[in-house]
């Protein structure tokens, strides 16, 4: 089966910086991803480079197989690639219900025409978004809220009001941008209870980039490790965390001394 | 038998507006021609807000080049109904048949200024804000050039002699369609993709909104019904001419969708109103116009950005939507304007 | 040959007036991101407060039996430029005071709005009846006025290029204006300050940076040099009237687009290309579509490189 999601050494230049390095993920269907890393470690760029906000510099990304370096973020989330912000993009002004709708559009089909002579089709279409929409807000535990404007929600359901207009465009890849970012212990916790229950209830493959490890290693089945752009450990979690690298990564070398697990400097470049 | 009542039902404002027109233009045409054309004058000023609204509001994007959409739609109609002025179909009567002409040039009108839209907004709506603005502007400004300098549509003189076909009913049609037009794209899918690309229009984006087709096309839609504003004025006073669409026109427009308030439907159709009236009884003090409109957008600006009504809408009040049993997703969005909520973006323009 | 330099030359003059007209722009959209719709229109009060202040000293001209010296011109003319100028500063000053700064959390289609406001109020308002008459008639009202001959045309030929005096002093004021304010911008604590604050001003604000302070006195900065383009212009083409900055100011905007918005340099070397654009076209083919060059430019350049010839592309962080 093709894998919904392939970034093969996708490499993010910005004038004379490279964000990103090498970037190569393939993603399986249902799969649980995390990608991790320091600030400014590039996370959010290969999200960029993922659903075509950026142009990738190099390398390539292939959405169910199909290259879709130069096409706009629109027709990536088209083939099935949807994703959340770092700082929420929510459509403040409009209602949690509208920011659904507006993400089920993505594949309607009916037009302008059918919509100013409120054609059959028009209706239908109508009913069939508004019942997709209710649904997606039902599975985020958020009816109760759907004619509330979305800048007016708490914060925690704000974030859930991202997902929620993110899984109303039927994607096959899920992307989270720090879903949790500004919870507290337990809100990240049942967040990411809520992740996994509906990568079991749609069968999507979901993406993750977080900040805090323990979070992500709860839920993920394979990591990825940036820094400055490398990737610079993959693999399962409990092999990721024992890994000096990441650790010098995230804590420094002062902390990897104190821990008799420095790596010489060799070593280290492998 | 279903079809045919979805499709009365979809004609229903024109059935209903119709006959109460008629009865206006007959009162006002037999009291006072003066206030019959104050009349005309309100219908086309509502259709000119309320299409401007759908981009300046609905969409988000600063477009000052309408009077250059009135201009092409006003010339287009102004040579078919000089053209066919004579023209006497059999069975119909010169009245009727002039009639037909006169819809014939308003929807050729309407084309024309369509395509017009499309050039420029193909080219123009990948730029941002203050970008597109001035863009807009030069564009408006080019066409009134080009047409200045066709020997074909009069040069500077213009064509004057059209047949004075606009009435209260014509306008009073006009500016329904327009109302109706702008209504039904708000509550559809269309006009909720408009809102989520003025709200943020990197995340629509990234929702499968196509932006920069939906911005063209509600350019478009709006340039068509300038066309048939264009066209109605002009047919209205018998007389095109170049000067008749300068930026100054559109600017006019820009204070009555702000002084509505940007996105409100309602709103446009008030401050046209109200403006209309307002320019009438200001007559005498000509000179002062254009000082009062500066001070009037400077002071709303400085008070009350947001203008009349924001982005509610009359029809959303409690009141009225317990007369239509509509439930309350079901209307257009709710809360501030465009105006009145600090904005995030800071780029500098350019393409995105 | 010969044609070639005379087109240059008259590019020179048309373009250091655009030039600049485009500093004010540029600088105000830099510190602001905000174009001053309004900037065309100071130029038009500067001329006007050139015209004013000559009536009010009393300026005699050298055609007259009775010719002022050369100091007296000499003085004369220094004051009708630098008051120019200083009257100009202070009304950039309060339109920025009072119409641009409470607007300034707002997003940036309110003060787009109110800048077109500010503009048609100076239009317009000039465009009235006199109200004062002693001893001057303000407003001028919608009849062109002429600008009072300072000194005396002194018609110079090298190369076989016509030129004069007019031309010579006229480009040097506006090299001198230049030069002192890229000094002004590149070697001046206000001027870094300034430059700061055009790249972030949240920022330049915690950085001590008397973010206001800096703001309004770019808009003085810029002010004063279009007053100072409307003296130099009207010493040359004296006649002035209260809407005869609109097409000025629209091209001298293309000037600083064309230059890269934003940019300093960008606005000098924009105004000279868009001037010598106009006498090159204007002059070789159908002087009619002098006007329609800066509109063309305007739309090539935002269609193929929206940020100019020096302009920084700034990317929006998602």
């Amino acid at each position: 089966m093709t894998a919904p999601l392939e970034a093969n050494k996708v490499t993010m230049r910005f004038g004379g910086l490279k964000a990103l390095s090498e970037f190569t993920l393939v993603m399986q269907p249902g799969e649980l991803v995390g990608l991790i890393g320091p600030n400014g470690a590039g996370k959010t760029t290969a999200f960029n480079a993922i659903t075509g906000v950026y142009v990738p510099t190099e390398g390539e990304v292939k959405v169910g197989g199909v290259r879709v370096n130069d096409e706009k973020p629109h027709q990536i989330c088209t083939r099935g690639v949807a994703r959340t912000f770092q700082n929420i993009r929510l459509f403040k002004q409009l209602t949690a219900l509208d920011n659904v709708r507006i993400a089920c559009h993505a594949g309607a089909k009916s037009g302008f025409v059918d919509s100013l002579f409120l054609t059959a089709h028009h209706r239908s279409e109508e009913a069939r978004i508004l019942a997709r929409a209710e649904e997606y807000l039902e599975v985020m535990g958020l009816s109760h809220r759907r004619y509330e404007v979305a800048k007016n929600l708490p914060y925690g359901e704000q974030r859930r009001l991202e997902i929620a207009r993110a899984l109303a465009t039927g994607p096959k890849v899920l992307c989270l941008d720090e879903p949790a970012a500004g919870m507290n212990a337990s809100e990240k916790t049942d967040l990411m209870r809520l992740v996994r229950s509906i990568r079991d209830k749609f069968g999507l493959a979901i993406l993750i980039i977080e900040h805090d490890m323990r979070v992500v290693m709860g839920i993920s089945e394979r990591l990825l490790v940036l820094d400055h752009g490398i990737t610079i450990a993959e693999g399962k979690p409990e092999a990721v965390r024992k890994n000096p690298k990441v650790i010098e990564a995230y804590l420094g070398d002062a902390y990897l001394e104190e821990k008799h697990m420095a790596v010489p400097p060799q070593e280290a470049s492998k | 038998m279903a079809r045919a009542l979805a499709v009365l039902r979809s004609f229903l404002p024109f059935l209903i507006g119709l006959p109460i027109l008629y009865g206006l233009q007959l009162f006002l045409g037999s009291w006072s021609p003066a206030m019959a054309l104050i009349a005309v004058t309100m219908g086309v000023n509502v259709v000119l807000a309320v299409s401007l609204n759908v981009v300046n509001g609905f969409t988000g994007q600063f477009s000052l080049g309408h009077a250059g959409f009135m201009a092409v739609g006003a010339y287009t109609a102004a040579k078919i109904t000089i053209a066919l002025n004579g023209l006497v179909l059999p069975g119909l009567g010169y009245a009727l048949t002039q009639q037909a002409v006169f819809a014939i040039a308003l929807a050729a009108g309407m084309l024309t200024a369509a395509i017009a839209g499309f050039l420029v907004g193909m080219p123009s709506l990948r730029l941002r804000g203050d970008y597109l603005a001035i863009v807009t502007l030069g564009f408006g400004e080019i066409i009134r050039s080009i047409i200045e300098n066709m020997k074909f549509l009069g040069q500077a003189t213009g064509l004057s002699g059209l047949p004075a076909r606009t009435n209260v009913m014509w306008a009073g049609i006009s500016a329904i369609a327009t109302i109706v037009m702008a209504r039904r794209l708000a509550v559809s899918t269309q006009g909720r993709a408009l809102f989520a690309i003025r709200e943020d229009e990197i995340a629509a984006e990234a929702m499968g909104v196509d932006t920069t087709g939906y911005k063209v096309r509600a350019f478009v839609i709006s340039a068509a019904y300038a066309g048939l504003a264009g066209a109605l004025i002009s047919h209205a006073i018998s007389l095109a001419t170049p000067r008749m669409f300068t930026f100054i026109r559109s600017i006019e427009v820009v204070v009555m969708v702000v002084l509505g308030g940007l996105g409100s439907i309602t709103g446009s159709i008030v401050a046209a109103c109200t403006l209309t009236v307002a320019l009438e009884a200001l007559r005498q003090f000509q000179a002062y116009r254009m000082v009062v409109y500066a001070l009037l957008l400077i002071i709303l600006m400085l008070t009350r950005p947001q203008g009349l009504f924001g982005t509610r809408e009359l029809w959303d009040l409690p009141l009225f939507r317990k007369l239509a049993r509509r439930p309350p997703e079901l209307t257009g969005p709710e809360g501030a304007s465009p105006t009145e909520v600090r904005d995030d973006s800071t780029s500098a323009g350019g393409a995105a | 040959m010969t044609e070639f330099l005379q087109h240059f030359v008259n590019g020179l003059s048309v373009g250091t007036i655009y030039a600049l007209i485009a500093l004010g722009y540029t600088m105000v959209y830099g510190v602001l991101k905000l174009i001053n719709f309004a900037h065309g229109d100071v130029y038009m009060v500067g001329a006007f407060s050139g015209y004013y202040l000559a009536q009010v000293l009393g300026v005699r001209s050298p055609y007259e039996p009775n010719p002022p010296s050369g100091l007296e011109t000499f003085v004369n003319a220094s004051l009708v430029t630098m008051g120019a100028m200083i009257i100009c500063a202070l009304l950039g000053f309060a339109i920025e005071r009072f119409a641009y700064r409470p607007l300034r959390q707002r997003p940036r289609l309110t003060s787009l709005i109110t800048a077109i406001g500010i503009s048609f109020l100076l239009e317009y308002g000039f465009q009235l009846a006199p109200v004062i008459r002693r001893p001057i008639q303000f407003p001028p009202g919608p009849s062109p006025r002429f600008f009072p001959t300072l000194l005396e045309r002194v018609p110079y030929e090298f190369l076989g290029v016509n030129t004069s005096n007019y031309d010579l002093i006229g480009l040097g004021v506006a090299f001198a204006l230049m030069l002192g304010l890229q000094w002004i911008v590149y070697r001046t604590r206000f001027g870094t300050a300034m430059r700061a604050v055009s790249f972030d001003p949240p920022v330049a604000g915690l950085m001590g940076i008397p973010v206001n302070r800096i703001i309004s006195g770019t808009f003085m900065l810029g002010s004063g040099l279009a007053a100072a383009a409307g003296i130099i212009n009207a010493v040359s083409r004296p006649k002035i009237d209260p809407l005869f900055g609109l097409i000025p100011g629209l091209k001298a905007f293309v000037a600083a687009v064309l230059g890269g918005i934003g940019s300093v340099p960008g606005a000098m070397v924009g105004g000279l290309v868009l001037g010598s654009a106009e006498e090159f076209v204007a002059g070789y083919t159908d002087s009619s579509y002098r006007d329609a060059i800066a509109f063309t430019v305007l739309i090539l350049v935002l269609l193929v490189r929206p940020t100019g010839i020096f302009g920084r592309v700034t990317a929006e962080k998602v």
